[in-house]
């Protein structure tokens, strides 16, 4: 067992399992904020804006990461429509994570919102544009909900019924033989 | 690694994960508010707003008639021992406003309403942002948004003579003793003729912090430096206070002082229905200098969200349950209006 690719680097598995933590939280918090206008609405907004700005930072580490460094294939003995479906939600997933917080950034920008830390514009200040932005961060968001399910139940079925080496790959802790 | 399960302890994993994955989509579809029943939301209120007044696209949901102006903000220099904002230092702050009247209907005649507000938006040099929209009446009738929506509710016009019923209005006030000050100030209000020499309040209660982060919770007032001058009784024209406004800023820039009010320990800071006391220490920390306005359905503050939550380093919201909620109606507000808008055609 000294292949190099029988696991994520234990970088990538840290930033992985801390990603999703702070994704889930971040799809409940936005999910919840926008029909809320108890005082816990500002501070809502506030940390969706932090957390998002920091899944904004991890995941480009994360994709140097997974360009960079060798990672485990999906297994060979899968069906060929589930390495399919395998190969497809993993660029969705990645793409999702770096589309979702660049479209809040630019519907800020649109809007005419302040950014957190000042961050400059990267959207011209117009209404029409904030629309189209705004209904594609919602819709993108719910996409990455069902995205990151589908994950998780594949995740689970490796683990639990399938007892592969998959989940072991992302273990977050230190692997035991 | 292990064998792939088979037979009954397969199946008993599936329906766990089956389970567990039910149970976070349904707890999702729970802080969504898609399913139980949600308290008050901003959706809600907006949805009354339009089925009061009806369905305006493109307009605001609320103070949906008004004009951009332009200015600038000239600080005392008076409140910076206050706050750190950079507002209270700089020396000329340029100003995007917007004068309204209240409702939702962007027709109504201007006169018609005794409501009247201005939003600003300072933006200082050190790349923060201050909105504020402030009203005339110096309290609100209620403390809470549950207790706002049963007051808009209770305004509804009643078909047959398109005005509120006052029967139901009064029930409303017996029912809600907080409105007090709210009924004082209107039945002593008497309308001026012009917004320049109307006064404007944050209603709301803010905190300044300072430099030692000591913190200090204030209330503001927009005060006209030009003299009040009863509304005539005769108006005909629908856009009076706009073509008023028009005329004066032709003639030269208008001022307010921005007048800062110190809250004294157990001032209800909370609660937008309640007054301080009149002998609490106030400040002025500069004036608003309003200098030109835009034509109609254009200009700079068009497109903005005068959300009172948008706040430079320095000022910090109070726990005001109304200031919340008008931020949280107000972003849906903008939403939606966003959405109805044409590439072309926005409105003020």
């Amino acid at each position: 067992m000294t292949s190099p690719s029988i696991a994520f680097h234990p970088l990538h598995r840290l930033i992985h399992w801390l990603m999703a933590a702070l994704i889930l939280a971040q799809l409940f918090i936005g999910v919840s904020m926008i029909g809320d206008l108890s005082v816990r609405h500002g501070q809502f907004i506030q940390w969706h804006k932090a957390i998002g700005l920091a899944l904004l930072a991890l995941v480009l580490l994360r994709i140097g990461l997974r360009l960079a460094l060798a990672h485990p294939a999906i297994p060979n003995d899968l069906p060929r429509v589930q390495r399919l479906a395998a190969g497809i939600s993993h660029w969705v997933l990645y793409a999702l994570m770096l589309a979702m917080p660049l479209l809040g950034w630019a519907m800020l920008s649109a809007g005419g919102y302040p950014r957190p830390l000042q961050l400059p514009a990267i959207a011209p200040h117009d209404l029409h544009l904030y629309a189209l932005l705004r209904q594609a961060h919602g819709w993108a968001g719910y996409l990455l909900f069902a995205t990151v399910l589908v994950h998780l139940g594949a995740a689970l079925m490796h683990a639990l019924v399938r007892r592969d080496g998959v989940m072991r790959s992302m273990w977050p802790g230190p692997l035991r033989r | 690694m292990k064998t792939p399960l088979h037979g009954p302890a397969k199946y008993v994993r599936l329906i766990a994960i089956g389970a567990g994955l039910t149970a976070l989509a349904c707890s999702f579809a729970y802080a969504a508010g898609w399913i139980g029943t949600p308290g008050l939301t901003p959706q809600r209120i907006i949805d009354t707003f339009e089925a009061q007044a009806g369905h305006h696209p493109g307009y605001r949901k609320n103070h949906a008639k008004g004009i951009c102006v332009t200015g600038h903000f000239a600080s005392s220099g008076l409140a910076r021992s206050l706050s750190t904002a950079r507002v209270f230092s700089q020396p000329r702050v340029p100003v995007i406003g917007r004068f309204a009247i209240g409702g939702a209907n962007p027709s109504t005649p201007d006169t018609k309403v005794p409501t009247r507000s201005l939003a600003v938006q300072f933006a200082t040099d050190d790349g923060q942002v201050w909105r504020s929209g402030m009203n005339n009446p110096p309290v609100l009738a209620v403390g809470t948004p549950q207790a706002f929506y049963q007051q808009v509710l209770a305004m509804t016009p009643d078909p047959a003579t398109g005005k509120p019923d006052p029967a139901r209005m009064q029930a409303f006030f017996a029912a809600h003793p907080e409105s007090a000050a709210f009924r004082a100030w209107a039945s002593s209000y008497k309308a001026s003729d012009s917004f320049a020499n109307t006064g404007y309040n944050s209603i709301n209660a803010f905190r300044l912090i300072d430099a030692a982060g000591h913190v200090q919770p204030v209330r503001w007032q927009l005060v006209p430096e030009t003299a009040f001058n009863a509304l005539p009784s005769d108006v005909r024209d629908v856009d009076y206070l706009q073509h008023d406004l028009r005329q004066r800023l032709a003639q030269g820039p208008l001022r307010w002082s921005l007048r800062l009010t110190l809250a004294e320990p157990g001032d209800p800071v909370d609660d937008p229905s309640q007054a301080w006391p009149d002998d609490r220490r106030s400040i002025d920390a500069g004036m608003l200098v309003i200098e030109s306005v835009e034509p109609p359905e254009q200009g700079a503050c068009r497109d903005l969200n005068f959300d009172p939550l948008i706040l430079p380093q320095g000022i910090k919201a109070s726990a005001d349950p109304i200031l919340a909620a008008r931020s949280a109606a107000y972003a849906e507000s903008f939403n939606r209006r966003s959405r109805e808008t044409q590439p072309s055609g926005a409105r003020p």
